[in-house]
């Protein structure tokens, strides 16, 4: 009976163990291969501009809505005890240290890590990926260390770009649906604005560029089994890499805020 | 330097519980061309990629050029693949590269060739192969089966290497494409000198392409010889798997 239990409990935790195992090599050799000659200039810079620069709009209408319903929401909420007059620093504060890096992050995460692991994966269960390896170039080189690098550097060019964006959609309602006065709304908001508070969201942008590439290769590149195998790959990237910004992101909040 | 281009001595690998390679002794000849025949999921495949350093073997010894390859670092790997070339059974070709780029991956990348010179040579190797230059800018999604085939072996034969796997390298094609392939193989690897070792199932490209046959059953080789010696052996094993019979001694387990 108790055997039966044990059993039943230790299989999946073994299977927990040794994936948890394989990430982490997965890791270590990923990031090892970025700093070790050669480079595949090439490969970055066409990751930047799948990474980067179509995620353009996704992230722009992302963090704008963004803005726009934090000033509705928190001029309606302040207006109870009549401090209206908080909202632009409240747009500031909640899109550049929360909004633009999170909602960003799981955008992009389902936009990249997704295509990442179905591209790699339909590398590896049509054997490219061996062959890369025969005619002796290291896949980890190739194909996972531009991925990383490319994540990590453009996440947080995004979140900043996104930043602006969604402070000047809060400044939009504010303006025109709230009635504020433009130049005391920009005053405020330029009062308000700390490099803290930017700071924090492009080092979680990092942080979550990493996260998206590295779950995205690592999925693709342990899949197998054709089609369905690919599949679930795809699944498991989104799914994994969008807890684990979440879990980041409260933890990286900690160790900036939290005395 | 021995006559011996590959040697593998007591080959074993298992995936788990399932044992699929359990003892296996092979002798490769320098220049010479061995077919390795066996039904579906004996081992081929493996054999193929332990010797490519890509499935590290439980135990036993490979040796190329006298050299011990197992358990050799990535950098001693990377050189080894160097010497390198195979043909995928899926044809294996980079789709976000052109067709010339796939043939002259191993010329850019690894002999640090320059691009222009690059494309001329991958569009003389494609020529050699029967393909006319006006598919080296195509992207392999575009290309038959038979062609994506001749690509594939352009680009195992691009980097002149000196040992060529060839994995059932006629697999889903009908049997004039086949034979077509076959002749390219044979030109291929005698043009280079090279050693080859094919893997298939298809009787008459084994036939044609060997120098010497051995077949793999049950994780070992149980027999092995020339073309002439295979049609006289009295090995069951063998005489039922060449005649394709479904009554002898090996069952397929379904």
């Amino acid at each position: 009976m108790i055997e039966k239990f044990l059993r039943k409990l230790g299989k999946p935790l073994v299977k927990f163990f040794s994936g948890l195992g394989s990430l982490s090599i997965f890791i270590i050799r990923s990031v090892g291969n970025c700093f070790i000659p050669p480079f595949y200039v090439k490969n970055l810079l066409r990751q930047v501009m799948d990474i980067g620069f179509y995620s353009l709009p996704v992230v722009g209408l992302t963090t704008i809505f963004a803005g726009m319903v934090i000033a509705l929401q928190s001029y309606s909420g302040f207006s109870r005890f009549g401090a209206e007059s908080a909202v632009a620093s409240v747009v500031l504060i909640s899109v550049t240290r929360e909004l633009a890096p999170v909602l960003s992050a799981l955008m992009v995460a389902g936009r990249i890590g997704a295509a990442m692991a179905a591209e790699i994966g339909t590398m590896r269960v049509t054997e490219q990926i061996d062959a890369l390896t025969t005619l002796s170039t290291n896949p980890y080189k190739y194909l996972i260390a531009p991925r990383v690098v490319a994540g990590v550097l453009v996440l947080p060019i995004l979140v900043l770009i996104g930043d602006v964006i969604g402070i000047y959609g809060g400044f939009v309602v504010g303006v025109y649906q709230l009635g504020f006065n433009p130049a005391n709304y920009v005053k405020a908001t330029l009062q308000e604005l700390e490099y803290l508070d930017v700071i924090t969201g492009v080092v979680k942008a990092a942080v979550f560029g990493f996260i998206i590439s590295i779950m995205g290769c690592y999925n693709g590149f342990k899949s197998k089994g054709g089609a369905q195998g690919v599949g679930e790959a795809t699944t498991n990237a989104v799914v994994s890499s969008s807890i684990l910004i979440l879990i980041f992101n409260y933890i990286i909040t900690g160790m900036f805020f939290s005395k | 330097m021995s006559d011996s281009k590959i040697k593998i001595t007591n080959l074993h690998k298992a995936f788990g519980k399932k044992v699929v390679l359990d003892g296996v002794d092979l002798e490769i000849k320098r220049g010479e061309s061995l077919v390795v025949i066996g039904g579906s999921g004996t081992g081929k495949s493996v054999l193929i990629k332990c010797i490519q350093g890509i499935l590290t073997p439980d135990q036993g010894s490979i040796l190329i050029d006298d050299e011990e390859v197992v358990g050799v670092s990535e950098k001693e790997k990377e050189k080894l693949h160097s010497k390198m070339g195979m043909l995928f059974q899926g044809g294996a070709l980079f789709d976000s590269l052109t067709v010339w780029e796939n043939v002259a991956f191993g010329l850019i990348e690894n002999q640090k060739m320059d691009r222009k010179n690059a494309k001329m040579e991958a569009i003389r190797v494609l020529r050699q192969v029967g393909l006319a230059p006006d598919v080296a800018d195509l992207s392999p999604s575009e290309l038959s089966g038979g062609m994506q085939k001749r690509v594939g072996l352009a680009r195992a034969i691009a980097t002149r290497p000196e040992i060529i796997f060839f994995d059932e390298p006629t697999t889903g094609l009908d049997p004039i494409m086949s034979d077509v392939i076959n002749d390219l193989i044979i030109e291929s690897v005698k043009g280079l000198g090279a050693t080859a070792l094919t893997i298939t199932h298809d009787m008459a490209s084994a036939r044609k392409i060997a120098d010497r046959i051995a077949m793999l059953y049950k994780g070992k080789i149980i027999w092995q010889g020339t073309v002439k010696e295979l049609d006289k052996t009295k090995n069951e094993y063998v005489r039922q798997f060449i005649n394709g019979s479904s009554q002898g001694p090996i069952k397929v387990e379904v």
